[in-house]
C-alpha cells in the first residue's frame, strides 16, 4: 500500500505486518505514530494510512516481533491491533475494478472517436477502406479491453448460470459479447456498421456503478475492521491440591476450576463467585454503564471486568459455552436469516432478464417469420439485446445509493452497504434498547440545585481521584457549576466501595457508615466530620431530542417498543417519559430475538436501535439496525447503520434519506423502462444503428445519475 | 486521408500514456490514503522514514 514494493533480497530477512490503529485522527496522529516506530529498534520503516487507520511495518524477525511493536504504539498512546489479513482481500477487489475501469474508459474513449468519424463519413464521403481500417483499428482495442474490463460481470453471470440461476449480470454480458462477437464478424464481412463502442461504454459505465458500490462496502468495512478480542485470553486457575496459581488459556479451564480474578482483570469463563465481593463492569455484556456488585454466591459472566479487589471464581461453563460465545451463536444464526434478503437490483434482474431474452427471441422468430435470413434476423436480435442491456440498471442502484450515504456520512451516520439503505427503507416499526440508545450511557446527578456549592465542592476534589462513572458524573456537575475542582491530595480510592480524604468520605451507604434508607446503586453519600451523610442521587440521562424523535416516528404511524434488558421499573419510566406504550424490561438477548420474530411472524419489518453486546444477536436478526458510535464493538459491526453524537435525530434522518433513495431508484427503473419502450420497438423492427444504440445508451446512463444527485440538494424528504 | 497514418497511431499512444500513467498511480498506491497526505503536509519538520541501515 503505502510502501514500495519489498525487493527479493529485504524480504528475505524482513516481516511485514498490517496493524489497525483505532484512535489514529489526524495529521499529528500519523506523524506520532511514524515518528515512534521509526526509532524503535528492529523496525525498517512503518507508513500509517489516515484514511484505513492502518499502519504498514516492517521489521526485523531477529530484532522485534508484532507484539513488540504493539507495545511500542501503545507507550506512544496509540492502540493497534494486529490487523485481520481477510479483509485485505476486498482492497484488493476494489482494485481490481479501478484498473478494469481505466481500461474500459481508455478504450471507450479511443473507440468513439474513430466511431463518431465513421459516422460522419458515412453522411458524407468516406472511402470504404478508410471505414473498414477504422473497424479493424476498433475491434484491435475493443478484444482485449472487453476481455480484461468484462470479467466482473462474466464471472458473476458465470457463477449464476452454473447453478441455474439468472442474476442482472446475465443480461450484460451476454449483451457485451454478442455485440463484441457480432461486430467482429461485420468487420471481418467488411459490413458498415459495428457495435464495438456500444460494448466498451457500456462496460465503462456499468463499471462506474460497479465500483461505486465496492467503494461504499469498503469503506463501512474499514470503519468496522477494527475488532478487538473480547474474551480474556488468559485465565488463573487455582491449583486444588497446591493451591498454587497458574497461569492457563481461558478455552482450557474446566467446569468445577476455581479460578482467580485479580482486580482490573476481565473474568475468563462464566463463574459463581467463591469468595470476596467486587464491582464489575458489565458494560459489554448488558450495555449498562454502571459497576454492577458481584458477592458470594452470584453468578459472573465472562467479558466484564474485574474493578474491584481479587475474587474467586468456581466455573460453571467452559468459556466456549460461556453467554459470550451463546451471544456470537446467535448472531451466527441471525445473520443468516438476514442474508436471504434480495437486493432490489437483483429482484429486477428476476423480471427483467427472461423479459429481455424473451424479446431477443421473438425477434429472432418473427424476422424468420417474415421471411428475412437468418443472417439479418441474428443481427436484429442482437441489436435489441445491446439496447435492452440493463446499462441504467446497473447505474441506477449504486449512484442512489452513493449520493445517499454520501449524505448521511456527512451527517455523522455511516452506512455499511446499499442493501441496509434498501432495509430502512422498508421498516414499519422500531425497536429501542433503554441504556445507552436511548438514554446516554453516562448517569447525571439528580437535583444538584439541592446540594450547596461547598458540599458540591468537596464531593468533587473527592471524586477527582476516581474513574467511576458516578464520580465522574459527581466532577461534571461540579464543573458545570464552579467551574474546575482540584482533585483532594490525600484522596485515596478503594475500588468498590469509596474515596476517603482524611476523616471525609464519599462513596456506598456501607462505606460512609450509614445505613441506607435504599438500597439502590445509585445513591453515594458523602460523610463529613460532625454532618449527618448527604446523599447525592444519579439517573441516566436520556438522549436530549430522545421525546422528539419518538413523537416524530408516531407522527409518521410508526409505532415504537422498548426492548431492555434492564429492571421492569426503570424500563417503565423511560417508556412513559418517551410515551413509547410498548415496553418490556429484563429480556435476555434470546428473549429479544424472540420478540423481534413474533413480529416479523406478523409481517412487521422492524428496525432495531440498540447499542450493548446483549443487543447485538437482535441487531442482526432485525429487519434492520442502527446503532450509535458508543456501541459495543460488536454492536457497531453488526448494525446497518453507526451514527456519532448524542443526538437521535439521526434515527428520522436515515429513514428519511433512505426512504428518498428508495423513490430514486423507482424513478430510475422508470426512466430506463421508458428508455427501452421507445427503443425495443426501433430495435425489433430493424431501425438501431450503433449510432442510436450508442445515443439512447449514455443519455439514459447520463440522466439516472443525474437524477441520483438530486438526492444532495432535495430538502428533508420525509413521507411516512 | 494519409495523416491518418500516423495520426492514429499518435492518438492510441498518448492515450496508452495515460492509462500507463492511470494504473501506474494505481499500483504505487496513491490512491490508497486520500485523507493522509492533506493532513500530512501540515507537518513540516523533514522527519526521515527511510530505511535505516
Amino acid at each position: 500500500m503505502g510502501t514500495a514494493a519489498i525487493t527479493p533480497d529485504t524480504a528475505a530477512s524482513l516481516n511485514e505486518a498490517v496493524l489497525s490503529v483505532s484512535n489514529m485522527h489526524c495529521g499529528g496522529c500519523v506523524r506520532g505514530i511514524e515518528r515512534a516506530l521509526g526509532d524503535a529498534p528492529g523496525i525498517a520503516d512503518a507508513r500509517a494510512n489516515l484514511t484505513t487507520r492502518r499502519v504498514r511495518v516492517r521489521f526485523d524477525p531477529r530484532a522485534t516481533d508484532v507484539s513488540g511493536v504493539i507495545k511500542t504504539l501503545a507507550n506512544a498512546g496509540f492502540e493497534a491491533v494486529r490487523f485481520d489479513g481477510g479483509l485485505a482481500a476486498a482492497d484488493g477487489d476494489q482494485k481490481f475494478l479501478l484498473r478494469c475501469l481505466g481500461v474500459a474508459g481508455f478504450a471507450a474513449a479511443n473507440i468513439m472517436l474513430l466511431m463518431v468519424a465513421v459516422w460522419a463519413g458515412l453522411a458524407q464521403d468516406m472511402e470504404g477502406t478508410t471505414r473498414h481500417l477504422f473497424h479493424w483499428i476498433a475491434a484491435a482495442i475493443a478484444l482485449p479491453a472487453v476481455a480484461y474490463s468484462g470479467r466482473p460481470f462474466f464471472r458473476s453471470a458465470w457463477s449464476a448460470v452454473k447453478v441455474w440461476r439468472v442474476n442482472m449480470d446475465v443480461p450484460i454480458s451476454l449483451a457485451v459479447i454478442l455485440a463484441t462477437g457480432m461486430s467482429l464478424w461485420q468487420t471481418a464481412a467488411g459490413a458498415e456498421e459495428v457495435y464495438f463502442d456500444a460494448a466498451v461504454s457500456l462496460l465503462f459505465f456499468l463499471l462506474i456503478g460497479r465500483y461505486l458500490d465496492a467503494q461504499m462496502r469498503g469503506k463501512a468495512r474499514e470503519a468496522a475492521g477494527n475488532l478487538l478480542a473480547f474474551a480474556a485470553t488468559e485465565a488463573t486457575r487455582i491449583e486444588p491440591e497446591t493451591g498454587a496459581h497458574s497461569r492457563i488459556r481461558s478455552s482450557a479451564v474446566a467446569v468445577g476450576d476455581r479460578v482467580l480474578v485479580a482486580s482490573g482483570e476481565k473474568v475468563p469463563v462464566d463463574g459463581l463467585v467463591l469468595e470476596g465481593a467486587t464491582q464489575l463492569d458489565t458494560s459489554l455484556i448488558t450495555g449498562e454503564s454502571l459497576p454492577r456488585r458481584a458477592a458470594e454466591g452470584e453468578t459472573v459472566y465472562a467479558g466484564c471486568v474485574n474493578l474491584g479487589p481479587a475474587i474467586e471464581l468456581r466455573a460453571i461453563a467452559m468459556a466456549d459455552d460461556s453467554l459470550l460465545a451463546d451471544i456470537a451463536n446467535l448472531m451466527e444464526n441471525a445473520q443468516q436469516t438476514r442474508n436471504r434478503f434480495v437486493r432490489l437490483a437483483d429482484r429486477a434482474a428476476k423480471v427483467y432478464a427472461p423479459l429481455v431474452h424473451g424479446l431477443g427471441a421473438i425477434t429472432f422468430i418473427g424476422w424468420m417469420v417474415a421471411g428475412a435470413g437468418v443472417e439479418q434476423a441474428l443481427i436484429t436480435a442482437i441489436a435489441v439485446l445491446i439496447i435492452t442491456c440493463p446499462c441504467a440498471l446497473g447505474l441506477a442502484v449504486p449512484a442512489v445509493q452513493v449520493v445517499a450515504s454520501g449524505r448521511l456520512f456527512r451527517k455523522g451516520i455511516l452506512v455499511k452497504n446499499g442493501a441496509a439503505l434498501e432495509r430502512f427503507a422498508e421498516i414499519d416499526r422500531v425497536a429501542f434498547d433503554k441504556t445507552g440508545t436511548l438514554t446516554l450511557g453516562e448517569p447525571a446527578l439528580l437535583a444538584p440545585e439541592t446540594i450547596s456549592d461547598a458540599e458540591l465542592r468537596t464531593a468533587a476534589s473527592l471524586a477527582a481521584v476516581s474513574r467511576h462513572p458516578l464520580s465522574r458524573a459527581i466532577a461534571r456537575a461540579a464543573e458545570a457549576r464552579l467551574g474546575p475542582v482540584a482533585g483532594a491530595r490525600d484522596a485515596e480510592e478503594t475500588p468498590g466501595a469509596g474515596i476517603r480524604a482524611g476523616e471525609t468520605r464519599l462513596g456506598s451507604a456501607a462505606w460512609v457508615g450509614f445505613a441506607a434508607d435504599d438500597g439502590a446503586e445509585t445513591t453515594v453519600y458523602l460523610s463529613r466530620a460532625g454532618a449527618a451523610p448527604l446523599a447525592f442521587r444519579f439517573a441516566a440521562t436520556l438522549r436530549p431530542d430522545a421525546q422528539a424523535v419518538i413523537r416524530d416516528l408516531h407522527a409518521h404511524r410508526l409505532p415504537t417498543a422498548l426492548l431492555s434488558g434492564d429492571r421492569a421499573a426503570p424500563v417503565a419510566s423511560v417508556a412513559a417519559m418517551l410515551g413509547i406504550d410498548d415496553a418490556q424490561g429484563g429480556l435476555s438477548p434470546k428473549d429479544k430475538i424472540e420478540r423481534l420474530e413474533a413480529w416479523k411472524a406478523e409481517g412487521s419489518r422492524v428496525l432495531m436501535v440498540g447499542d450493548g453486546l446483549n443487543d447485538a444477536p437482535a441487531l442482526a436478526a432485525a429487519h434492520a439496525s442502527l446503532s450509535p458510535a458508543s456501541a459495543a464493538d460488536i454492536s457497531q459491526t453488526t448494525a446497518d447503520m453507526v451514527f456519532q453524537g448524542d443526538s437521535l435525530a439521526a434515527l428520522p434522518e436515515a429513514l428519511a434519506v433512505s426512504k428518498a433513495a428508495r423513490r430514486r431508484v423507482f424513478e430510475n427503473f422508470a426512466l430506463a423502462a421508458t428508455y427501452n419502450a421507445i427503443s425495443v420497438p426501433l430495435a425489433m423492427a430493424g431501425y438501431v444503428s450503433p449510432m442510436l444504440a450508442a445515443i439512447v445508451m449514455s443519455t439514459s446512463s447520463i440522466v439516472v445519475t443525474a437524477n441520483a444527485l438530486r438526492l444532495r440538494w432535495s430538502p428533508r424528504p420525509w413521507t411516512p | 486521408m494519409d495523416a491518418l497514418i500516423f495520426l492514429i497511431p499518435i492518438a492510441l499512444f498518448l492515450g496508452g500514456l495515460g492509462l500507463a500513467g492511470f494504473l501506474w498511480s494505481l499500483n504505487s498506491g496513491q490512491y490508497d490514503d486520500m485523507d493522509g497526505a492533506a493532513e500530512r503536509i501540515l507537518y513540516d519538520d523533514p522527519y526521515d522514514n527511510r530505511p535505516k541501515p
